[in-house]
């Protein structure tokens, strides 16, 4: 480990001044950069607190469940938020999940080799998309055909359930989950897709010679050797959709009460936070969205640490994986 | 033994048949999952470029944002202040989390790498509006909005993918490298300097560049610190400067035709810049690799 390290003095004593400053000078540059982001880390639950303080102490814990935003009263509440959060998140790992498994199957037992980069480069290339640009088609594409196309049709056939009644509406919970599976499909998938690539072949191929169809190899080899890959990239898929802020303002319609129908406008903790923190008027406003943030964050934390151990824990003990940009390679 | 019943087993029927089809159709399923994804991402960006391309101009690149309503203007102020915030950002962030990748692979203990590590990690799934709250209860709140201000939530944006590409690539570094560095007597920050990062150089390259293109596209931070400015083509960073998120961000709540078409054109711009940065970036990486021969 301290190959480079002279613990001897005397051979120390003989190195250059260049060498004898060099040296503790990288180590002590880079330990502080490390320091940074610590520091950096520790501010931000330092500093989103700190905001929200106000009202903290004037709401507390009641927050959580307070079901009102009214600036005219001064009484703010998550609940809406919270809600808006959880059930647009759901929603989109409900069908991005399954999504990202499929794509993952055909990416590395089934497509030809020729077609599997390309399909998985372009796959990624949609984690790329800005998300201001996924609202952007979102308000002028997605929400109109939602409007005009789904929503009539999900109605028409399963309008008995109340998730499903009201008005179709351009705007709203539906149209913003759809959004955040667009956004985490690609995230999920390139986790996935690793995981899927650490099953041994021999096992596959001991499936296959008892005579397994390719479904039931992987059903009764890849999908429970990579189960707590699955769970974990899932969680990481959630760590985004809770936190997008952006292409979820721009699509879910900013309405802040709780509606049982998905067709209905509403909010989310990132959202409204994006939608209201630049005008924020009233002294509590502001503290309150903060609040907001400062749930959303403890929401974020408890995600990431949950995914990590779980893939960690799984099968991938000498693989890293992250959600950085790296892995989309 | 093979008499014509072994020969039926190995037919097309029954419970095989059932198998086979179960079989085709999970292929037939995974197949549209993927053609679903490739789908969208065409959609999204033919969206774009077919709503786009008809309003992109050269007067539109040249011309700053009319007043507030008035589409007869152009971007070009907020082009200059992306590339003005965005450059900021990288300064800050690109040597830093350089360091902190060499910190972690060349000189902490494991215990300590790993610590860091996590709060990279930690750090990468902080939602950017929170990002955004921190730095504006650190620079904005009791002052005003500023380019800085803006650069500085890109930069801790940009820092934990900056630093973790890093880590995964000077960890590729070959170790026969490093140990006839150390067999000849080679201090370690000059080994740092001379090998290892020149080693390296595609796959940090790679990063830098990723990390440039995931923050190009930001917004949310930006909303909130950097968000309200002057008309005009400004450069200096103490005050805030326009961006074409931000850009794309105000036009697409606007009611006006007008003003969703130039989000449309502004949106073609910024996903051409994003996209050609990642198809470069991965090139760059996959030379990278085969260079170290990983």
């Amino acid at each position: 480990m301290e190959a480079g390290a002279l613990s001897n003095p005397v051979l120390r004593a003989r190195r250059n001044l260049k060498d004898r400053i060099g040296d503790p000078l990288l180590q002590g540059l880079s330990g502080l950069a490390a320091a940074i982001a610590v520091v950096v880390i520790l501010g931000i639950a330092y500093e989103v607190t700190q905001e929200a303080w106000p009202a903290i102490s004037k709401f507390g814990i009641g927050f959580l469940t307070t079901n009102d935003w009214n600036p005219v009263t001064e009484r703010y509440g998550a609940a809406p938020f919270i809600y808006g959060t959880v059930v647009t998140s759901a929603i989109a790992l409900l069908f991005a999940a399954p999504l990202s498994i499929a794509i993952s199957i055909y990416l590395t037992e089934l497509a030809p080799s020729r077609v599997r980069r390309p399909v998985a480069t372009l796959v990624d290339m949609l984690a790329a998309i800005p998300s201001v640009i996924l609202g952007l088609w979102g308000i002028l594409v997605l929400g109109p055909f939602m409007h005009d196309t789904i929503e009539p049709a999900l109605k028409g056939v399963l309008g008995f359930l109340p998730i499903f009644s009201g008005d179709p509406s351009a705007f709203g919970y539906l149209t913003a989950a759809l959004i955040l599976t667009i956004m985490t499909t690609p995230i999920i998938t390139s986790v996935v897709r690793e995981v899927f690539e650490t099953v041994p072949g021999d096992l596959k191929e001991g499936a296959y010679a008892l005579g397994a169809t390719r479904w039931e190899m992987i059903r009764q080899v890849v999908l429970p050797y990579s189960r707590a890959g699955i769970v974990g990239a899932t969680i990481l898929g959630l760590g985004r959709a809770i936190g997008e802020a952006i292409a979820v303002a721009q699509v879910i319609g900013g309405a802040t009460g709780i509606n049982i129908s998905l067709f209905h406008t509403g909010s989310t903790m990132a959202a409204q936070i994006a939608a209201q923190f630049q005008g924020a008027p009233g002294a509590l406003q502001k503290p309150s969205l903060a609040y907001l943030g400062l749930i959303l964050l403890v929401f974020a934390v408890i995600v990431n640490i949950t995914a990590r151990l779980i893939v960690q824990r799984g099968t991938l003990k000498d693989t890293d994986v992250t959600p950085t940009e790296a892995e989309a390679l | 033994m093979s008499g014509p019943q072994d020969h039926a087993l190995l037919l097309d029927r029954g419970n095989l048949k059932r198998r086979n089809r179960l079989n085709k159709l999970v292929g037939v399923v995974s197949t549209i999952a993927a053609l679903l994804a490739v789908a969208v991402l065409l959609i999204v960006v033919g969206s774009v470029l077919s709503k786009g391309i008809g309003a992109l101009s050269f007067h539109f690149l040249t011309t700053p944002t009319g007043l507030f309503g008035d589409t007869s203007g152009g971007i070009s102020n907020a082009i200059v202040g992306t590339v003005i915030l965005v450059a900021v950002a990288a300064l800050m962030a690109i040597p830093v989390g350089l360091l902190v990748a060499i910190y972690t692979t060349e000189f902490a203990p494991n215990r300590i790498g790993h610590a860091i590590r996590f709060v990279l990690d930690l750090l990468n799934g902080v939602p950017t509006i929170i990002t955004g709250i921190f730095v504006y209860g650190l620079m904005v709140a009791g002052n005003k909005q500023s380019g800085y201000a803006g650069s500085v939530a890109l930069a801790i944006i940009m820092l934990p993918i900056v630093a973790r590409t890093a880590q995964e690539v000077l960890t590729l570094v070959p170790a026969t490298l490093k140990e006839a560095a150390h067999a000849l007597g080679v201090a370690r920050w000059r080994m740092t300097l001379r090998i290892t990062l020149p080693t390296a150089a595609g796959g940090l390259l790679t990063g830098a560049l990723l990390s440039v293109a995931r923050v190009a596209g930001e917004t949310a931070p930006l909303i909130l610190t950097c968000a309200i400015f002057r008309q005009g083509v400004l450069t200096d960073p103490s005050e805030a400067l326009a961006s074409i998120p931000v850009f794309i961000f105000q036009s697409s709540e606007s009611p006006s035709p007008e003003a969703h078409t130039q989000a449309w054109a502004a949106a073609l711009i910024l996903i051409a810049f994003v996209l050609v940065l990642n198809i470069v970036a991965r090139a760059f990486y996959a030379r990278s690799r085969k260079r170290m021969g990983a």
